[in-house]
């Protein structure tokens, strides 16, 4: 079993705990990340520059129709869903908000689930909405990997004890932890399909 | 349990179910971006109590209203009035100098939904003085958003989040003179859909629709896959004059396409390209012309081009007849 996709979603508090998962990844890191922030719809692009100067990943908003590749940050536009096609390409939607959040990390989520099963790990990080936890929750029945940044650390609880209540997460960590986490498991499963 | 097996299976239904709708109602998703499609799916699953999406393709095709349903479910876009302002800021101040010196302008709102653009637009002619030489095409394949656009009727509450726009947009008006108000909607300014034209029209499947000075389509291509944008983009090339405009969506580009070279790119933040004179080379001309659905379209065309006319001509002799002195 190998690794495709990483997708992460956050909320309140977001963007410092994204910089502090993703500080340690090298640039050429071997496994696509796409995260929903919820960011106010009026956002810049001062935030991908921002986020450019902090961590060595290529981070960039995510196109329609662009292809996911290993390297990058992707990040949901403001005010548009992104979604996950079978062909590993994104695309995104003006659909209807989902839990009053366009981006949703639901539809994220939910679609990256049907793309990528077993292979992909779903990361719900510190928020204060309840957003993400049924995409969480497709994840882990698909077969893929969940982890939930630990609620009593996390600069807000809500979204990641929303998230726990409504699926068996298989980690739940400080915000510290989970890089490693990460790196541990993209390990094990190399190990194990070699 | 073989996660494998069953998103495969589930797969194989999205497309029988995309099938039976073309084959049973003639209305073609089968190029649309699949992961919204199955979420439109999945909710009228939810909503209906289906569990399988096989079960979906057994009612769409024995019951009528359940179709209804779902193609409304399909047709769902949230579109607002001057969304993204600062596009239509630019619009204002970089395209409409140019449109003055036209004597008629043909704009085309393809894929208009609710009509939510297409008023936002009438209202930026009408403070421009250009509305009165302006005629708007307002098309959508959904015949209840086009009914929704008629009308004009939009919710109270909307409305409020539109002025804030509106006012970001540039809006030299009070916002509230366009429309009247009742309880909790209202109403637009009738008088703004003098010069507007709705007729259904389905990107997907449709042909070409006159010679535009401006193209409006935003937030409609990203629904699509690429395939189908390529078809599209071919269309609006081909109905859109030399040095015209084409509008796109903030997230939306052209320059994927193989029509890239016939734009040259006005502003790139805000996705307005101006056609240019280099040749157009048409990506797939038909191997049998003769009797094709595009064909026949072809013809259904023609007659919607003399209507126009006929419009812009019934238009062109009423303002003639209102010329002081005429009456």
């Amino acid at each position: 079993m190998k690794y495709e996709a990483i997708v992460i979603g956050t909320s309140a508090g977001g963007l410092d705990a994204v910089k502090t998962l993703c500080a340690h990844l090298p640039a050429d890191f071997s496994v696509p990340i796409a995260a929903v922030l919820h960011l106010h719809r009026n956002t810049k692009d001062d935030l991908i520059t921002l986020l450019n100067r902090e961590i060595r990943l290529t981070v960039k908003y995510a196109e329609d129709k662009e292809q996911i590749q290993k390297g990058c940050l992707f990040i949901a536009p403001p005010d548009y869903h992104l979604l996950i096609e079978d062909d590993r390409t994104f695309s995104l939607s003006v659909d209807e908000p989902v839990n009053y959040s366009r981006p949703s990390i639901d539809v994220l989520f939910e679609s990256a689930a049907d793309v990528f099963r077993e292979h992909i790990i779903g990361i719900i990080l510190t928020g204060a909405n309840k957003d993400g936890s049924l995409g969480l929750r497709r994840i882990k029945e698909r077969g893929g990997t969940t982890i939930v940044e630990n609620p009593r650390t996390a600069q807000y609880s809500e979204m990641p004890l929303a998230a726990i209540a409504e699926v068996e997460v298989d980690y739940i960590l400080d915000i510290n932890e989970i890089t490693n986490k990460v790196m541990e498991l993209l390990l094990r499963s190399k190990c194990k399909t070699s | 349990m073989d996660y494998y097996d069953d998103n495969d299976n589930e797969n194989l239904e999205v497309m029988l179910l995309l099938e039976a709708v073309n084959a049973k109602y003639g209305y073609d998703f089968r190029s649309y971006a699949r992961a919204s499609i199955k979420r439109r799916i999945r909710h009228r699953m939810s909503v209906s109590g289906i569990k399988k999406i096989t079960e979906v393709i057994e009612r769409l095709i024995y019951d009528k209203s359940f179709f209804t349903d779902l193609l409304g479910d399909f047709s769902i876009s949230t579109t607002e009035m001057f969304r993204d302002p600062g596009f239509f800021q630019a619009l204002r101040k970089t395209v409409f100098p140019v449109l003055q010196r036209l004597p008629f302008i043909k704009i085309w709102v393809a894929g208009c939904s609710t009509g939510e653009e297409v008023y936002s637009l009438a209202i930026l002619l009408r403070e421009e003085k250009l509305y009165e030489k302006s005629m708007i095409y307002a098309t959508d394949y959904c015949n209840k958003s086009l009914t929704t656009a008629k009308e004009g009727i939009y919710n109270i509450k909307s409305i409020k989040k539109y002025a804030a726009n509106y006012i970001q947009a540039g809006g030299i008006q009070s916002f509230s003179d366009y429309f009247k108000a009742e309880a909790d909607s209202a109403a637009i300014d009738p008088s703004l859909r003098q010069n507007m034209v709705f007729s259904i029209h389905n990107l997907a499947a449709d042909g070409v629709f006159g010679e535009m000075n401006i193209i409006l389509c935003r937030n409609v291509l990203i629904y699509f896959n690429r395939e189908l944008q390529n078809k599209v983009f071919g269309l609006f090339t081909q109905s859109l004059e030399e040095g015209g405009y084409l509008c796109l969506g903030s997230k939306e580009t052209i320059r994927l396409s193989t029509y890239s070279d016939n734009y040259d790119e006005m502003l790139r933040d805000e996705k307005i390209y101006r056609r240019n004179s280099a040749p157009v080379s048409y990506s797939k001309p038909s191997a049998h012309p003769v009797a094709t659905p595009e064909f026949v379209t072809k013809g259904g065309e023609l007659i919607r081009d003399v209507k126009a006319k006929m419009e812009e001509l019934d238009y062109l002799l009423n303002s003639v007849g209102s010329l002081p002195g005429q009456s």
